[in-house]
């Protein structure tokens, strides 16, 4: 049950601290294996940091440095997410990737990345001269030299999936926490006592989750950070529905050393964006757009897709990935079992977060932690707002369309309302039913939608665009 | 799906000042069973939140406040024996014609012989503009705004900044200042107000800092909106504002056409058509606003009306053949509409209607096969009408606009 007012609680089993997708994933691992889990979110709502903005892949670790944790976890969490995904209503579309090149330097690296996806137990790569690649995607460019395909490259929803996760976890037993954050503790004999905006949290393991602000809240609890995070910005643009038709597979550039490069890919809700960049900055919590480099990412997605210069930008965004000053990811157990540290989960963490949570547990359970499993696993279905499955509005009591461009009805918006953990922004309303986030970004549902929500929310809506 | 029927003779899309003229007209001339589908929950149109421009001279007779005239355009259509269907979404339009549609009754179809779409337009959105900073609440569109204010009775800020100075954007201040919001400034990139005199008299009447030559750089602010940069001439500055309307730089509400594999007029933004409204699809037409950005109800309505008596003629199987001669423009003209000539008689677009792409003194020509038809000299700008008569005969038209020597 979710109760969020000003009490001491606990103890608990496991204290998370952070609500992206790392968070709800271990929040879900964890209530599974049968511990009593808090998870602390200091936004008001979850999934407002790293997790916000990204490409809504999910990657198989094709690309990923072999031997590497990223890699292990990105292969378990692809897993995991394929085996339960329908269960709980979420999304696979299995688009496929193309790994495309453009430059004779590009192309010659081509095999090597080929190797390196065996050596990550992708094994069904296959190669594709020029004319077998613009057979599969007629819309790139001719100028593309060679590609190679990578066929369990899919879409996901990358704000269903983590929600689906906390809720299960919510499901058995998970408290949740919002508009709270920690801003000290100590530990007393095996319990944590956490100092939060919402009064003391008492746990005996406590996870740092914290994203963006991990190796803060290292430093705050445990005196300590063995890494700095490097906050990586990327923006993106997004295309209304018509473009989506340009591609079919997720069009990848042949990586460099620093970044994945530029992506181009449908959406699980049938749109296509172009992006990420990749930016250092200093801020952790703001993401500014810049005009002059969306600018040149419509360039780019039209170097590639030449046809989308006849299609309309109807969204831009901004994401931060909590880099540090290694690729690894930084997983740590601290304070004699008592305390994980899951940092510098950059760019992957969507593919990787289920699987990221099982290691975590395994090395819970190593520190000498354990509990008793359920007997019954609880699956909540998450509704349907991608193009995967049939909508809500095509079935009758739907209260009619609110948001016409995304097609969102009146009962999902009521659903996300009155849901286990719900909306308390519009912002959270947005990731959980898309209203607002199509061409119109608000122009016909402001005001429906601001009579729907009146009272729901933390800050009254006032509208967005 | 109880109240739709599953067959009609005509099925309009959108109840706007086009459909609701189309629906009429149609009705008038026995054109069989007219259904208007209209997604929103009230049938009028963009003119239900505009409560203060001069509407329906035209249509009426006399001037009428926007609601009071979405009103008027609905019960003439209704009383003429259209049916209009409000909460129905048309999701996807198929051969034959077919409509998906979906309402809180669920998904089901409808088959029609003739369909028309009226789904107008949209303004350019802050991401569309691809304006920088961050993303606070308080960024709206002036349909927005007006859904707000007039739909909500809310009063989402108290000094924004309006981007734009379209006509659109005079409308943003008359909605401001009927909710009590005072805004801060007005930006136009360009060097002069886009709006036709006197609409640009209104900032100064009020007080209202007009900035010319000024783009929006970037929006301030995490949850809600706490300043603006202003970049002029290379200089930026910050302004401080708790909300942001952008708007204008309409864009044809062109996806179910584009989605349903309808010929896509780039320039345009919105579905080719020839002189009979008739869109690359013989058996769907097109009208009002969804041609192309921008016009007036009142332009619209009579559109709407011209391409339901083309229709009346199509459905009696006596319109020309759809056409293959385009209309091609060179110089400084973004768009042309109607894109194709069938070279019939009694076309529903009687003008080629055009806009300029930037301001230029010059002259405008029509030339059939290299012969000038038609021609005059012109000071252009952009988002002004001009006009250039149809092209007789069985020639290729081509449109030109020079810039004087």
């Amino acid at each position: 049950m979710t109760s969020e007012s000003a009490v001491p609680r606990g103890p608990f089993d496991v204290a998370i601290v952070g609500g992206g997708v790392v968070g709800c994933a271990l929040a879900r691992r964890f209530a599974l294996a049968g511990a009593s889990v808090v998870l602390m979110e200091k936004a008001v709502d979850i999934l407002d940091g790293a997790s916000k903005g990204n490409s809504a892949i999910l990657h198989t670790g094709f690309d990923a440095p072999p031997g590497s944790l990223e890699a292990a976890c990105i292969a378990e969490g692809y897993r995991d997410y394929d085996e339960i995904h329908a269960r709980l209503g979420l999304p696979l579309i299995r688009s496929g990737a193309l790994v495309v090149a453009w430059t004779d330097a590009q192309e010659a690296a081509l095999p090597s990345l080929m190797e390196k996806a065996r050596a990550n137990g992708v094994s069904d790569v296959a190669p594709l001269t020029r004319a077998e690649t613009l057979a599969l995607e007629p819309h790139l460019a001719p100028t593309l030299r060679a590609s190679f395909r990578v066929p369990r490259e899919g879409l996901i929803d990358p704000w269903s999936a983590p929600l689906a996760y906390l809720t299960q976890a919510m499901a058995h037993g998970a408290e949740v926490l919002r508009g709270c954050a920690v801003t000290g503790g100590a530990r007393a004999g095996d319990l944590w006592r956490l100092d939060t905006t919402l009064g003391e949290v008492s746990a005996r393991l406590v996870i740092n989750a914290a994203g963006l602000y991990g190796d803060l809240l290292d430093e705050a609890l445990i005196g300590r950070r063995d890494f700095t995070i490097r906050p990586r910005k990327g923006q993106f643009v997004v295309y209304d529905k018509p473009a989506a038709a340009l591609a079919g597979h997720i069009l990848l550039p042949v990586p460099t050393a620093i970044t994945k490069g530029i992506v181009v890919c449908r959406t699980a809700w049938g749109n296509l964006l172009v992006g990420p960049t990749a930016e250092e900055q200093e801020d952790r919590a703001n993401a500014p757009l810049d005009h002059a480099t969306l600018d040149a990412l419509r360039a780019k997605g039209e170097e590639i897709l030449p046809a989308l210069a006849e299609h309309d930008v109807t969204a831009v965004y901004a994401g931060l990935r909590p880099a540090t000053e290694e690729k690894d990811y930084r997983i740590a157990v601290h304070e004699a079992g008592s305390y994980v540290t899951v940092g510098g989960i950059r760019s992957t963490g969507l593919s990787a977060a289920l699987g990221i949570a099982s290691h975590v547990l395994r090395l819970a359970q190593e520190a000498g932690h354990g509990w008793q499993a359920p007997n019954e696993v609880a699956w909540p279905r998450m509704r349907n707002i991608s193009i995967a499955a049939p909508r809500d509005h095509e079935s009758a009591g739907n209260g009619g369309i609110v948001c016409h461009c995304e097609q969102v009805t009146r009962r999902e918006i009521e659903a996300a309302l009155s849901a286990p953990l719900p909306a308390r922004s519009l912002s959270g309303l947005k990731r959980r039913t898309r209203v607002t986030m199509g061409r119109c970004q608000g122009f016909h549902c402001s005001g429906p939608l601001a009579r729907m929500t009146a009272g729901a929310f933390d800050l009254p809506m006032a509208g967005n665009g | 799906m109880a109240d739709i029927p599953a067959e009609v003779d005509v099925a309009i899309v959108g109840a706007g000042p086009a459909g609701l003229a189309a629906a009429t007209e149609l009705c008038r001339l026995r054109a069989g069973r007219v259904l208007v589908v209209e997604r929103e929950a009230e049938a009028g149109g963009v003119p239900r939140f505009c409560g203060h421009s001069p509407y329906g001279m035209r249509e009426f007779g006399r001037p009428m406040l926007g609601p009071g005239y979405a009103r008027a355009l609905v019960a003439r259509a209704e009383a003429a024996g259209a049916q209009i269907a409000t909460g129905v979404t048309v999701t996807a339009l198929r051969d034959g014609p077919r409509l998906t549609v979906t309402s809180d009754a669920g998904t089901g179809e409808v088959a029609a012989r003739l369909v028309l779409l009226t789904t107008g337009i949209r303004e350019t959105t802050r991401a569309g503009r691809m304006i920088g900073g961050t993303k606070p609440g308080g960024v709206l569109t002036t349909g927005g705004l007006q859904g707000l204010v007039y739909g909500a009775g809310l009063r989402p800020f108290r000094r924004p900044v309006i981007l734009g100075t379209e006509l659109v954007a005079f409308s943003a201040i008359l909605t401001c200042r009927h909710a009590g919001i005072r805004p801060a400034a007005m930006v136009e990139p360009g060097a002069r107000i886009t709006a036709r005199h006197p609409a640009g008299l209104l900032p100064r009447l009020l007080g209202l800092p007009l900035h010319l030559g000024t783009d929006l750089a970037a929006i301030e602010g995490r949850e809600r909106v706490e300043a603006v940069v202003l970049r002029s001439g290379g200089a930026e500055r910050r302004l401080e504002a708790d909300g942001v309307i952008v708007t204008g730089r309409f864009r044809p509400e062109a996806t179910l056409s584009r989605e349903g594999g309808l010929t896509y007029d780039p320039a345009t933004g919105g579905p080719e058509v020839d002189e009979y409204g008739r869109t690359s699809d013989p058996a769907i037409f097109a009208a009002g606003n969804l041609l192309r950005p921008v016009e007036t109800a009142g332009w619209c309505w009579g559109e709407g009306r011209a391409v339901a008596g083309a229709m009346a003629v199509a459905l009696a199987g006596a319109l020309p053949p759809p056409a293959v001669r385009r209309v091609a423009r060179t110089g400084a003209i973004a768009w042309v509409v109607p894109q194709r000539i069938a070279g019939g008689c009694s076309p529903a677009l009687d003008t080629l209607q055009m806009r300029a792409a930037r301001a230029a003194s010059g002259r405008l020509s029509l030339s059939v096969d290299g012969h000038e038809a038609a021609a005059r000299a012109l000071r252009a700008l952009p988002e002004r009408r001009m006009l250039l008569p149809l092209p007789a005969g069985t020639g290729s038209p081509e449109v030109r606009l020079e810039a004087a020597p």
